[in-house]
C-alpha cells in the first residue's frame, strides 16, 4: 500500500521530471513529439479533473441552497446560469454563428459573459485609484519616495505632464529602465533560483508534502 | 572544433565537383574570384529540415558584389537550381551568427549561410540536396563548386551545453548544501510575511471568523502553485490546531484535488481529523473575472479574518486584494508574479516577495533538509553576481582592446538556443 500511495508516485514524478528536464536538450524531433503527447494527455486528464470540479462546485452551492447560507439566492442563479448555457449549446451546437446569425449559445456570450467580464475588469480602475490614494499618503520614508517616483512616472507618460515637467520623461525612463529594470531582475534571478531549487526538491522527493500523506 | 562538427555532420558530402554546366553561363575569364573552401553540412544542433553552407572570405567582398545561394535536389541538372538567397558579399559571416565559440563550424572572418524550410524551401529530412555559391557583380557571375548534403535532426543541441553544465552545478550546489545543513545549524533571516501567519491564524480564531486561502492562476504544473499547495499545508496544520474554519476556493480542478489531500493530512497531523471537511477545498471556475467576482463576493459575504494570496496572479490581483482590504481583513500574499508584486504591496499587510515564496516552506518548518535549499539558492545567487561583476568588466575590456578572447568567457553564460 505504501508503494501505491507514496513511492510509486515519487518514482513516476523522478523518472518524468528528469525525462522531460532532458528533453529540453534534445532538438530531434521525436523529443518534441514526447512532449506533444505528455501535453495532450494533461490535456485529457485536465478533462476528466473538470467533472470533479464541476461536482464540487454544484455539491457547494446545493449545501448553501439547502441550508439557506447568506447569499443563497445567488447559488439559485449560478445552477440557472450553467443549465440555461449548457442547454444553448447543445441546441446551438457549440456554434456561437450559424448562416450569418447569431445562436443563443453566442447570444449568451457576447452579451451575458463578455459583458460581465468586461465590468470586473472596469472595476481594475477605480480600485487602482483607491490603492493609490492610500499607498501614496506620505506617511513614511519609504512611502514618500514612492509618492516622488510615481508622479514623475505619471508625470513623464503623458504629453501634458511631459509638457508641465520637461525633464519627467527623461526621468521617468531612467526611474523605469535603470532603477525598476535592475530590481526587477534581481526579483527574477531568486524566482528562478527558488523555481529550480524546488523543482529539483520534487523531482528527486525531498519536498513530498504535495502528495499529502505525511511522511512514511 | 570545425572537425568535431564535421563529425556531427556524417551526410555531408565534401567532394567538390566543379560546374561544367553552370559555368558555361559565368563570363569567360572574368576577374570575380568563385567562392572558395565552400562547405555544405547538415545544420548542427537542430531539428532538422535545414543545412549551413560557409565558405572562406574574398577580396571581392564588397557591398557592389552580392553572393547567391542556389539549391536544387541532388542529380538534377545543376542549371536548374534555384537562387534561394542573394546578399551583399561583405555580410553573412559566422562571426554575425547567435551561436557560441564551442559551436562555430569555421573561423569567425568565414561566410554563413543556414538555408531554412519556408519561402519556396522545403527541405526534407534524409534527402539528398545539391547546394552551391555563386558570386554576382553587375554582369559577371562565377559559381562554386556543387556540393552535396542531406539534412537530418540531431539528438543534442550542443549551444545549450553550458546550460547543461549550469543546472547540474546549481543541482549539486543545492544537494550539497542539504547535506550540510543536516549536520550544521544554518542561519535564517527573519521573514515577517511568514512570522505573520500565526499572527493572522490566531486573529481570525479570537473573531470566530474564517480564513481565506488562495492558490494562484495557474495549474499544479508550476513551481509557484506548487509552493502554495506546499504552504497551504502549513497553514492547515495551524487552522486545525486553533480550529478555524479553512476555504481554499480553486480555479483548477487538480490542484483543488491536489490541495484536499494536502488539508487533510495537515488535519491529520494536528491531530484533528474529524474537524476536516471536504468541501474546505472547492471549485469556482477557471474563468479569470468570474473566479474573481465569487472570490471578492466570499470576502464581503463570510468576512474572513485573515486572507492569504499565494502564488502566481494576474489583473485579478488587485481586484482580490483591495476587496480584501475594505475588509479590514488581515492580508498575506506571496507571489513570483513581478508585475504584480507593486498591488500586493500596496494592498496587503505583508508579502512574500519572489522567492521568498519559494523559501516559506523551509521558514515555516524548519526542517534542515528545507533550510539547506536555502542556502544552496544564496551561494547560487553569489555566483550569478560574480559572474554579472566579472562579464562587466570582460566585455569592457574586450570592447576597449578590440579582443575577441572576453567572448570565450561570456559565451558561457549566454542563453543559446
Amino acid at each position: 500500500m505504501i508503494f501505491l500511495r507514496r513511492r510509486l508516485p515519487l518514482l513516476i514524478t523522478m523518472i518524468t521530471g528528469l525525462l522531460f528536464a532532458g528533453q529540453y536538450y534534445v532538438p530531434h524531433p521525436s523529443s518534441e513529439l514526447l512532449l506533444t503527447s505528455a501535453t495532450k494527455w494533461l490535456q485529457i486528464i485536465g478533462g476528466f479533473a473538470l467533472v470533479l470540479g464541476i461536482t464540487s462546485l454544484f455539491h457547494q452551492h446545493a449545501v448553501k441552497i439547502r441550508r439557506q447560507e447568506a447569499g443563497w439566492g445567488y447559488s439559485f442563479v449560478l445552477y440557472a446560469g450553467v443549465f440555461v448555457t449548457v442547454a444553448a449549446g447543445i441546441f446551438a451546437r457549440g456554434k456561437e454563428s450559424f448562416e450569418g446569425a447569431m445562436t443563443g449559445f453566442g447570444w449568451v456570450y457576447s452579451f451575458m459573459l463578455v459583458p460581465l467580464q468586461g465590468t470586473m475588469f472596469a472595476i481594475l480602475a477605480f480600485f487602482i485609484a483607491s490603492a493609490a490614494y492610500r499607498s501614496f499618503r506620505a506617511r513614511s520614508r519609504e512611502a514618500a519616495v514612492l509618492l516622488v517616483a510615481a508622479v514623475i512616472v505619471m508625470m513623464g507618460r503623458v504629453p501634458l505632464g511631459e509638457y508641465l515637467m520637461p525633464l519627467s520623461g527623461d526621468v521617468s525612463q531612467w526611474i523605469l529602465n535603470v532603477l525598476n529594470a535592475s530590481v526587477r531582475r534581481a526579483i527574477l534571478i531568486g524566482v528562478s533560483l527558488g523555481a529550480i531549487a524546488l523543482s529539483l526538491k520534487i523531482i528527486f522527493g525531498v519536498e513530498r508534502s504535495y502528495l499529502g500523506g505525511g511522511k512514511e | 572544433m570545425k572537425a568535431f562538427l564535421n563529425i556531427l555532420n556524417v551526410n555531408a558530402f565534401t567532394a567538390f565537383i566543379f560546374l561544367a554546366g553552370i559555368s558555361s553561363y559565368s563570363l569567360a575569364g572574368a576577374a570575380l574570384p568563385a567562392p572558395v573552401e565552400l562547405q555544405v553540412i547538415d545544420t548542427p544542433n537542430d531539428g532538422g529540415g535545414s543545412l549551413t553552407a560557409i565558405w572562406a572570405p574574398s577580396p571581392a567582398d564588397t557591398a557592389d558584389a552580392q553572393y547567391q545561394v542556389l539549391l536544387g535536389e541532388a542529380g538534377t541538372d545543376p542549371a536548374s537550381l534555384k537562387v534561394i538567397a542573394e546578399f551583399p558579399a561583405n555580410a553573412r559571416y559566422v562571426k554575425d551568427a547567435k551561436g557560441a565559440w564551442w559551436t562555430r563550424p569555421a573561423e569567425r572572418s568565414w561566410h554563413h549561410y543556414v538555408i531554412r524550410n519556408g519561402k519556396g524551401v522545403d527541405l526534407k529530412d534524409g534527402t539528398l540536396y545539391a547546394v552551391t555559391v555563386a558570386m554576382r557583380r553587375g554582369e559577371e557571375r562565377v559559381v562554386g563548386p556543387l556540393l552535396q548534403a542531406t539534412p537530418s535532426p540531431n539528438w543534442f543541441n550542443w549551444s545549450q551545453v553550458n546550460n547543461l553544465i549550469l543546472a547540474l552545478g546549481f543541482g549539486a550546489l543545492v544537494f550539497y548544501t542539504i547535506s550540510h545543513a543536516k549536520r550544521n545549524n544554518i542561519f535564517l533571516r527573519r521573514i515577517p510575511g511568514l512570522d505573520a501567519v500565526d499572527e493572522a491564524i490566531g486573529r481570525a480564531t479570537e473573531l470566530g471568523k474564517p480564513i481565506l486561502y488562495l492558490t494562484g492562476a495557474h495549474d499544479m504544473g508550476d513551481p509557484s502553485t506548487i509552493a502554495a499547495a506546499v504552504i497551504l499545508g502549513r497553514v492547515a496544520k495551524r487552522t486545525a490546531a486553533y480550529e478555524t474554519e479553512l476555504m481554499v476556493p480553486h480555479r483548477e480542478p487538480i490542484t483543488m484535488a491536489v490541495c484536499q489531500e494536502i488539508t487533510k493530512q495537515a488535519y491529520l497531523e494536528a491531530g484533528k481529523p474529524d474537524l476536516f471537511k471536504e468541501d474546505s477545498n472547492f471549485f469556482i471556475t477557471s474563468d479569470q473575472f468570474s473566479y474573481t467576482a465569487a472570490v471578492d463576493g466570499i470576502m464581503l459575504r463570510k468576512k474572513p479574518a485573515a486572507n492569504f494570496f499565494m502564488g502566481s496572479y494576474f489583473a485579478e490581483s488587485l481586484l482580490l486584494t483591495e476587496t480584501g482590504a475594505s475588509t479590514g481583513a488581515i492580508q498575506i500574499a506571496g507571489t513570483d508574479s513581478d508585475h504584480q508584486l507593486p498591488f500586493f504591496v500596496t494592498t496587503c499587510d505583508y508579502t512574500l516577495i519572489g522567492e521568498e515564496l519559494y523559501a516559506a516552506s523551509a521558514y515555516l518548518s524548519k526542517e534542515p533538509v528545507q533550510i539547506g535549499t536555502l542556502r544552496g539558492q544564496d551561494m547560487g545567487k553569489a555566483v550569478i553576481l560574480s559572474v554579472i561583476l566579472i562579464g562587466t568588466l570582460l566585455a569592457t575590456v574586450g570592447v576597449a582592446t578590440g579582443g575577441s578572447w572576453p567572448q570565450l568567457f561570456l559565451d558561457f553564460f549566454k542563453d543559446l538556443k
